[in-house]
């Protein structure tokens, strides 16, 4: 029994243990000074505070889009659409930010709750397309990726684009929108107290109300869920809501809290993240802590390796694919969780 | 008696849930015969087949061909010893024309592309032959029943087989077709093949088969020449019990209809009615059993009780008020419980807990919730009451379904469904696949929600719990039902099988006591 | 509007149309002998992006322009090896599989790129080969023609021949009888001594060599280096092109076409006033909307079967 319940666990801690070594491999290959640049990928993200402070930073969003991607997997819905409502939603945010008159409470509070509705919006409508007419959700929110990229692209060069500024982007946040910093020496912002408040919100959420409770009955099994009473197609949209709301908070928290313009050019990639995050977790809220803290202390080790070694940063994305592959591998390790299941069945007669 | 061509010695299956489907099952196939192999469902019979097809691997035992012993690991392999199968379930590629299906796997080439010219001629060389006439270039889609199952047996030929196995092959039939098919096999009889038929339709089997294997339960009851049975011997040894369940009830006396059909029919696809003419109703603290061999409009009427067909016509009363139109939930809420067939698709969420799974009718009340939130507290003390009322052996409430055992996970979908004092219980199949000691729990619980006035609707394919529990009983029959008896347990099972079966029916007046008016 | 439509109608606007439909057909075609054996190849995004980085750098190194195509080809077949792997071996569920290949791919491009050339992002640097142009002798100089359907890019005209082939391949070869079959009905395709899970292993690998065609030409014909993701949601777009053209080669084909005709006039119409970034946007809409009444029709014909 007791083996059995941590065999997720315990396989979910094989795929990282792999993914390191084949990191190491890929560093004994590549590198000219192999022991000094696995030294900097695996403990420079400890070295000092400000090092540690980035790998916190770069965890908040990661955290947003796997509460997000988690809400939808768990259904069993296949939706990246938290890629596009990440950059569309900052930049509403960042539209609201850049406006004057607001005191330092309200202002970014109303900046997150324009990113965040705008989000669910947007979220919403693949949500519809699928419980009404079953179309692929995994198309549609990829294509609604590309299509909120070319729109927001306009936005920014139409409306909000500083021409004074050397680079592309907006007008610079007003400093009452700017979230405050809450650990000197770092730029850890208050976006971690409140991606954590929406990790046990969304924990209460899933697994203590009866919404929640649909939500995973419906995916758990959808028609077991539907002879029980349960309106499977409601389910789906308000799933897609809430998932589209949590990640506009999240694109919206972080260009207020990182960014003191809004300069993305180009989709940042928290769709992605988002699946990665949620698989290592097992869409599991209160797990999505751990595992996006282990992405963002990879990807923080692998900067830290481009910046003071020969291997480029990129080597994790070939880490992190390694990793979705194996986690989402059903028959990975399952002929040891046979035998176990097979002993327990002997015990118990 | 000529040759014995095939032998299959001492099989025994176990599949990796515990169902046990052989048990030293002993089956020989003489050349040139027609050999029936009879039984109810689950009694073995595809089992037993799907190995000699190189489906299914045998747990112990042998296979024997002309004396030398063989192992069939895929059905690649039976094809090539000469063995063909027809399945129940046709397996044709319904977008493809009838040459193709006919050489799928084979395909004459002419050069790089499929001869398909030649493929049409091989079609026609076989369907002459064998005088299965079928079109070669139709479309298998737009073919009927009877003729998917001729391209079925020419496929079967094409590749050389000498013993056909049928798996139920009339049960789709039209009377007109099953003749049709009689005399097709005669054919193939005298041109030397070897035919295995499977059915449980005992006219058929008389009318054309040599020899009987008879099997329940996983086991083989007996071997007989056609010509030393009588039917009732037939149905005596398909439909005896096996362990005999006896349980006290007092008898009556029934409260007002809870449950009231009327004159309920439903066409199937092809206008086929799957339902016809239903009447019946349910009392409180009456079991109405439900019986008839599996496939007979019994899912399709609880189905239709459910709300799933709001395209049926005729009537559904609960309490007096017609509940046609409405969905799923808002029955439930008439005091409807259910529990379904399967207990793994429908009944549960293998992955959730057993809380999760106890919840799924009652987390919407307000007694169960606390403002926004679930009262887990007390859902927690309700699992653990059902857990213990049912002795559901678990490590608690919080332990995933899906890894109980069947019994157990049947206790779990009972128990929730029977908790909630319900006014009607709509219970199919409740101890399927599931240990002696679970049914005889699972059969104690539900006389004691009659005893407390529920009125409860029984569907089984298991007699002796339909014939034990049943205050009276209904027979289905092709979508109709065919008899009603107030006593069921003074009926004798060979006297039910008969009526299951199709032999007998009883007249419209007998059947309109089943209205309970 | 006059502006618009003299865009429209030019030789050269008709050229642009099967140059930008050159990778999303073949993505398509890949699509569509992957799905017809039951496996949705998710990854097809993945394996363009890295046969486009495989063809630069074999030409590159080897100086031949055939080489980088050849090196193009292994590239997508080995990738889609892999998802196969994963996917009939391992049990990865195909979706995440794919998302997986294609991070692989977007990430692991680049990492290659640097490791081999120490620059980040575009092949600038690498003399790679570019597959040529054919100018057809004879319907060359046929007017209005001529322009339109000679000097385009061998693989355009290979992509042609790609769909040809492919409707060759799913509708008169044994091997094409096996994969339709096994994606219509596997359990008909095992009783007949089929090995289900072989067809579908040559099916991905297939499904890869089209794609990296595809991906190929984007670096070796319409542009001539690797940028990173350069094939810009192409793969998607092909598989929405695939469920619209109904797993039929020539319905495929024709909407390959449709959202080609889509990218072409969003490039055209960068010529006039109207904001670029809205534009781009174009093609992406068309396959959403293209998608969503594709959807609706499926659902109307499955309630009315019921």
């Amino acid at each position: 029994m007791f083996k059995l319940k941590y065999f997720e666990l315990i396989r979910t801690l094989a795929v990282i243990f792999i993914a390191m070594l084949l990191s190491m491999l890929c560093i004994t290959l590549i590198s000219k000074q192999p022991m000094e640049t696995m030294r900097v990928f695996l403990l420079e993200p400890f070295s000092s505070m400000s090092h540690f402070g980035n790998v916190i930073e770069v965890a908040i969003p990661l955290m947003f889009t796997g509460i997000s991607v988690s809400l939808l997997f768990k259904m069993k819905m296949f939706n990246l659409g938290a890629e596009g409502i990440f950059f569309f939603s900052g930049l509403v945010a960042a539209a609201v930010g850049i406006q004057n008159g607001l005191n330092a409470f309200v202002h970014p509070l109303a900046a997150i709750a324009a990113g965040g509705v705008v989000g669910a919006v947007i979220s919403v409508i693949p949500g519809v397309l699928k419980a009404k007419w079953n179309a692929n959700e995994l198309v549609t929110s990829l294509m609604f990726n590309s299509i909120l990229l070319g729109v927001g692209l306009y936005i920014l060069n139409y409306f909000l684009r500083d021409a004074s500024a050397y680079t592309t982007s907006s007008y610079k946040i007003q400093q009452t929108a700017v979230l405050a910093r809450i650990i000197p020496g770092t730029r850890v912002h208050i976006g971690l107290i409140v991606v954590l408040v929406f990790i046990a919100l969304a924990h209460v959420f899933l697994y203590k109300t009866r919404w929640g409770y649909e939500l995973r009955m419906t995916g758990a099994n959808r028609e077991f869920a539907e002879y029980s009473g349960i309106k499977t197609g409601r389910v789906i949209v308000y799933v897609h809501l809430l998932a589209g709301f949590v990640a506009g908070v999240g694109g919206s928290v972080e260009v207020l809290g990182m960014h003191p313009r809004f300069d993305w050019v180009a989709l940042p990639g928290y769709g992605f993240d988002g699946a990665l995050v949620a698989m290592l977790a097992k869409n599991n809220p209160a797990a999505v802590v751990g595992s996006a803290f282990f992405l963002s202390y990879i990807r923080i080790g692998a900067e830290m390796m481009s910046r003071y070694s020969d291997v480029p940063a990129e080597m994790i994305a070939v880490i992190q694919s390694v990793i979705l592959l194996l986690v989402s591998a059903d028959q990975f390790l399952k002929f040891w969780k046979n035998r176990m299941l097979l002993k327990e069945a002997q015990k118990n007669g | 008696m000529t040759e014995i061509l095939l032998e299959m010695r001492n099989i025994t299956k176990v599949y990796p849930n515990g169902v046990v489907a052989n048990r030293d099952v002993n089956f020989a196939l003489a050349e040139g015969e027609i050999h029936a192999v009879a039984g109810e469902n689950g009694a073995g019979k595809s089992t037993l087949m799907k190995i000699l097809f190189g489906m299914e691997e045998p747990g112990t035992g042998e296979i024997y061909l002309r004396g030398s012993k063989v192992r069939f690991g895929s059905p690649q392999d039976a094809i090539g010893a000469g063995i063909g199968m027809v399945h129940q379930h046709f397996m044709l590629v319904p977008s493809f024309t009838v040459a193709e299906n006919m050489i799928l796997g084979m395909e004459p080439r002419k050069g790089v592309a499929v001869d398909y010219a030649e493929a049409a001629r091989i079609t026609r060389e076989y369907a002459e032959k064998y005088n299965l006439h079928v079109d070669p270039l139709q479309k298998v889609e737009n073919l009927t029943v009877g003729m998917k199952q001729k391209v079925e047996i020419l496929k079967a030929l094409v590749r050389g087989a000498k013993i056909l196995i049928l798996d139920e092959p009339t049960a789709v039939l039209t009377p007109q077709e099953t003749a049709e098919l009689f005399e097709e096999l005669k054919l193939l009889k005298q041109d030397g093949h070897t035919i295995v038929f499977i059915s449980h339709k005992l006219k058929e089997v008389k009318a054309i088969c040599d020899r009987i294997t008879i099997m329940r339960a996983g086991r083989t009851e007996g071997v007989f020449p056609i010509g030393e049975v009588s039917e009732q011997d037939i149905t005596r040894l398909m439909v005896g019990r096996d362990v005999v369940l006896k349980y006290e009830k007092d008898p009556g006396p029934f409260g007002k209809p809870v449950l009231r059909v009327r004159d309920l029919s439903l066409a199937g696809p092809q206008s086929k009615l799957l339902l016809h003419g239903i009447q019946l109703s349910v009392r409180e603290g009456e079991i109405l059993g439900v019986a008839g061999v599996e496939g007979n409009g019994q899912s399709q009427l609880v189905e239709a009780v459910m709300g799933r067909f709001p395209e049926a016509a005729g009537a559904i009363e609960i309490d007096g008020a017609d509940i046609s139109g409405l969905d799923i939930e808002s029955i439930r809420g008439r005091g409807v419980a259910y529990i379904p067939e399967d207990r793994m698709r429908q009944g549960s969420a293998g992955e959730a807990s057993i809380l999760d799974n106890v919840i799924s009718t009652r987390y919407k009340r307000k007694e169960w919730n606390a403002g926004p939130l679930l009262n887990r507290k007390k859902m927690w003390k309700l699992t653990e009451s059902m857990i213990e009322a049912f002795k559901v052996k678990t490590s608690g409430p919080a332990q995933q379904i899906g890894m109980l055992s069947g019994g157990n996970m049947q206790k779990v979908v009972v128990a929730r469904e029977s908790f909630s004092e319900p006014r009607l219980l709509i219970s199919e199949q409740p101890t399927r696949g599931v240990d002696v000691g679970a049914a005889q729990l699972i059969h104690r619980k539900l006389l004691e929600l009659r005893k407390e006035g529920c009125a409860i609707l029984l569907v089984s394919a298991d007699l002796n719990e339909i014939l034990e529990l049943s205050d009276s009983l209904v027979v289905m029959y092709e979508g109709e039902i065919v008899a009603y008896f107030d006593k069921p347990s003074e009926l004798s099972e060979q006297e039910l099988g008969l009526y299951m079966l199709g032999m007998k029916r009883q007249d419209a007046e007998q059947i309109g006591r089943a209205n309970h008016v | 509007m006059d502006k618009f439509f003299e865009i429209i109608f030019t030789t050269d606007f008709a050229f642009s149309i099967f140059r930008v439909t050159t990778p999303i057909l073949f993505a398509a075609l890949g699509a569509l002998i992957s799905n017809r054996a039951g496996i949705v190849n998710i990854g097809l995004e993945g394996i363009m992006l890295t046969s486009a980085l495989t063809g630069v750098l074999i030409s590159a190194y080897t100086g031949s322009a055939l080489a980088g195509l050849l090196g193009a080809m292994l590239g997508g077949m080995l990738i889609s090896a892999i998802l196969a792997l994963f996917t009939l071996e391992l049990k990865t569920d195909i979706i995440l599989g794919g998302i997986a290949i294609n991070a692989f791919a977007s990430g692991g491009t680049v990492f290659l790129l640097y490791v081999l050339t120490g620059e980040k992002g575009t092949s600038s640097t690498l003399a790679s080969k570019m597959l040529p142009d054919l100018h057809i002798p004879l319907i060359e100089r046929v007017p209005y023609l001529g322009p339109i359907v000679s000097g385009q890019h061998v693989l355009t005209y290979l992509s042609i021949l790609a769909a040809l082939g492919v409707y060759f391949l799913l509708n008169r070869t044994p091997l094409g009888l096996r994969i339709r079959a096994v994606g219509e009905n596997p359990k008909a395709a095992q009783s007949v001594g089929i090995r289900v899970k072989q067809i579908q292993y040559i099916a991905l690998v297939l499904s890869g060599l089209f794609a990296s065609l595809g991906g190929a030409f984007m670096s070796m014909g319409y542009l001539s280096l690797f940028t990173r993701d350069m094939t810009a949601g192409r793969g998607w777009i092909a598989l929405a092109a695939e469920s619209m053209g109904r797993g039929t080669a020539v319905g495929t084909t024709l909407t390959s076409f449709l959202f080609g005709f889509a990218q072409a006039l969003a490039n055209a119409l960068q010529l006039l006033k109207i904001p670029s970034e809205l534009i781009s946007t174009v093609p992406y809409i068309t396959t959403v909307l293209g998608l969503v009444i594709y959807s609706y029709r499926q659902a109307r014909k499955l309630r009315k079967g019921r």
